[in-house]
């Protein structure tokens, strides 16, 4: 049996090789080095917690099994996802930290002098509120990723569900957790550490909603932060240094990635959380419905403009990922380059359904990382670039955005796409786009709209170059 | 006057809170969806309370309510451990250069 300082000083060795794992990010040439780390970490961990304990009865081959069948669980998803789906796997995993967060958490209730707590129903005070917080942010991170995840997938609609009181209500609910923590702590019932868990699922489930698709890069962050605090809490309860230090990583780290997310649209963080966005713009559109002309062109016009052209600048949005063009975009380019185009990628920061989405599905089409720019290091080539290949993106190339201080979008970096010379536009119709207004470049004097879908046109423009 | 082991472990938490902060702004943003995936897998560290949920059953009955608990937070756990893992360092072997030789 491992005496409980040397396990604090393993717990600390885990938890500074969770930091170089994150630190191993900060490029793609240390990053799986880093990733190594994290797995290098997590086994010191788990291997300290078995030998701190020191029981290897039938207890432990149980233990194992269920570790086990995780674990395959685990690796099957793994293999099995396709990159596209990456979004719903990242929602269903923090699903999962919820859920995990909450059994400890009622397990450490039930029996708390497993855990050195003191006995049920004398609880020491301060393990019982970092116990109470830990349920109830894990509670409400599984509840809020299930909505996330179901939205992602697309089994329960990407539009925000709102409806009358919905503030007012989330706000007596949220409330009524304070209320009723401080309530357990003063008087241990388990039915109100029940209730507590209740109406925590309850609130994660309210808040999500009436949040819609495009906004789900914050959610998405927010909840992967909210999964860090849950653990965080736990780490509190269980006075390990090793949850407590992954748990203040992930949380950070979730919060300065929601933090991004919101700055990528130029939205405040509480315009995101109170949702609705998109639901309530429609009226504004319709009412300038006036027809106006659009250029638009078959994949023989597009080949013959990419085919004078010196350099090409890619602009891919959610509607690659929809339409798995990735492939046939690279395709594309080979041939391209072939020619000797110049050809980059141009990546808003919310392009996509979470971080760094677009960057995945491209390097899973093999296209080198350093060809594929973020907003600020292209923006000001478009305008010597003469083709912009605008493939599944809208939103974030709407020039209204820089020019009328009207729009809901005003004010949102977006890339200067109708700088170049000229712009090809793949859409499956004239549709507005997430924010329901009407995009100004479909009507640009320089535009083709290329009305088909992404990844047909892709292929049928190559075959014509 | 003694301080109280909490302070201790919330100064670990503060502290840490930074670095994640300064860590994380670092992070390229090419990678933030491997971000996403490994900072999940190793928040699932919670494993730790788990195990400990799991074994705290004495010899005659393994299973009691609270040890259930912690062998299905084990599972969760591990799905989490190793999926969260596994799919990062899958996206991590995609993120290539461009050859030299071309």
């Amino acid at each position: 049996m491992l005496s409980a300082n040397l396990s604090a000083i393993f717990y600390l060795i885990s938890g500074i090789l969770f930091i170089l794992a994150l630190r191993g990010l900060s490029s793609p040439e240390t990053s799986r080095q880093g990733n190594f780390f994290g797995i290098l970490g997590m086994v010191i961990a788990i291997t300290v917690t078995f030998l701190s304990i020191g029981n290897f009865s039938t207890g432990f081959v149980v233990v194992l099994i269920f570790l086990l069948i995780g674990g395959l669980i685990g690796a099957f998803i793994a293999y099995k996802i396709p990159m596209t789906a990456m979004p719903e796997l990242v929602a269903g995993f923090h699903s999962l930290v919820g859920l995990a967060a909450v059994f400890v958490a009622i397990s450490a209730f039930l029996n708390p002098e497993a855990f050195n707590l003191g006995s049920p129903g004398n609880i020491k005070l301060g393990s019982l509120i970092e116990m109470s917080i830990g349920a109830a942010v894990g509670a409400i991170t599984f509840s809020g990723s299930i909505i996330a995840f179901l939205k992602l997938q697309g089994i329960m609609s990407g539009s925000p569900i709102t409806f009358k009181g919905q503030h007012p209500l989330n706000a007596i609910i949220l409330i009524s957790i304070i209320v009723i923590t401080y309530l357990l702590c003063s008087t241990q019932s388990s039915n109100l550490f029940w209730i507590l868990l209740a109406i925590s699922f309850l609130i994660g489930f309210l808040l999500i909603i009436p949040i819609g698709g495009a906004d789900m890069p914050v959610v998405i962050s927010m909840l992967n932060s909210y999964s860090g605090w849950a653990a965080a809490g736990i780490g509190f309860t269980l006075e390990n240094t090793a949850l407590i230090i992954t748990g203040a990583l992930v949380g950070s780290s979730g919060a300065i990635l929601s933090y991004i997310m919101c700055k990528g649209m130029n939205r405040s963080f509480f315009n995101v959380i109170l949702g609705g966005f998109g639901a309530n713009e429609q009226s504004s559109s319709s009412q300038n419905k006036e027809q106006r002309p659009v250029k638009s062109g078959n994949a023989d016009d597009a080949a013959f403009l990419m085919k004078n052209a010196s350099s090409v600048i890619i602009v891919p949005g959610y509607g690659m990922a929809v339409a798995q063009a990735q492939h046939a975009l690279r395709e594309m380019v080979d041939t391209l380059k072939k020619n000797d185009i110049k050809v980059s990628y141009a990546i808003h920061p919310v392009a996509g359904r979470m971080p760094g989405h677009m960057n995945v599905l491209l390097a899973e089409a093999n296209v080198p990382y350093d060809e594929v720019f973020e907003l600020e290091e292209i923006n000001n080539d478009f305008a010597n670039a003469d083709v912009a290949f605008v493939i599944g993106a809208n939103d974030v190339t709407n020039p209204v955005a820089k020019t009328d201080p009207q729009s809901p979008i005003y004010g949102m970096p977006v890339l200067d796409v109708e700088k170049c010379k000229s712009v090809l536009f793949v859409k499956r119709s004239l549709s507005p786009g997430y924010a329901g207004i009407d995009n100004d470049l479909f009507y640009k004097e320089n535009t083709l709209m290329l009305f088909a879908d992404a990844k047909k046109m892709t292929e049928d423009i190559t075959k014509n170059l | 006057m003694e301080i109280d082991p909490f302070i201790f472990r919330l100064s670990i938490f503060i502290l840490s809170i930074f670095i994640g902060y300064y860590v994380v702004w670092s992070v390229t943003p090419s990678l933030h969806t491997p971000l996403m995936s490994v900072t999940n897998a190793i928040s699932s560290v919670i494993i730790v309370g788990a195990i400990i949920a799991g074994l705290a059953g004495n010899s005659d009955s393994i299973f009691n309510t609270s040890s259930i608990f912690g062998f299905l937070a084990i599972s969760l756990a591990a799905i989490n451990i190793f999926g969260g893992f596994l799919v990062t360092q899958r996206m991590l072997a995609m993120y290539k250069k461009k050859k030299k030789d071309k």
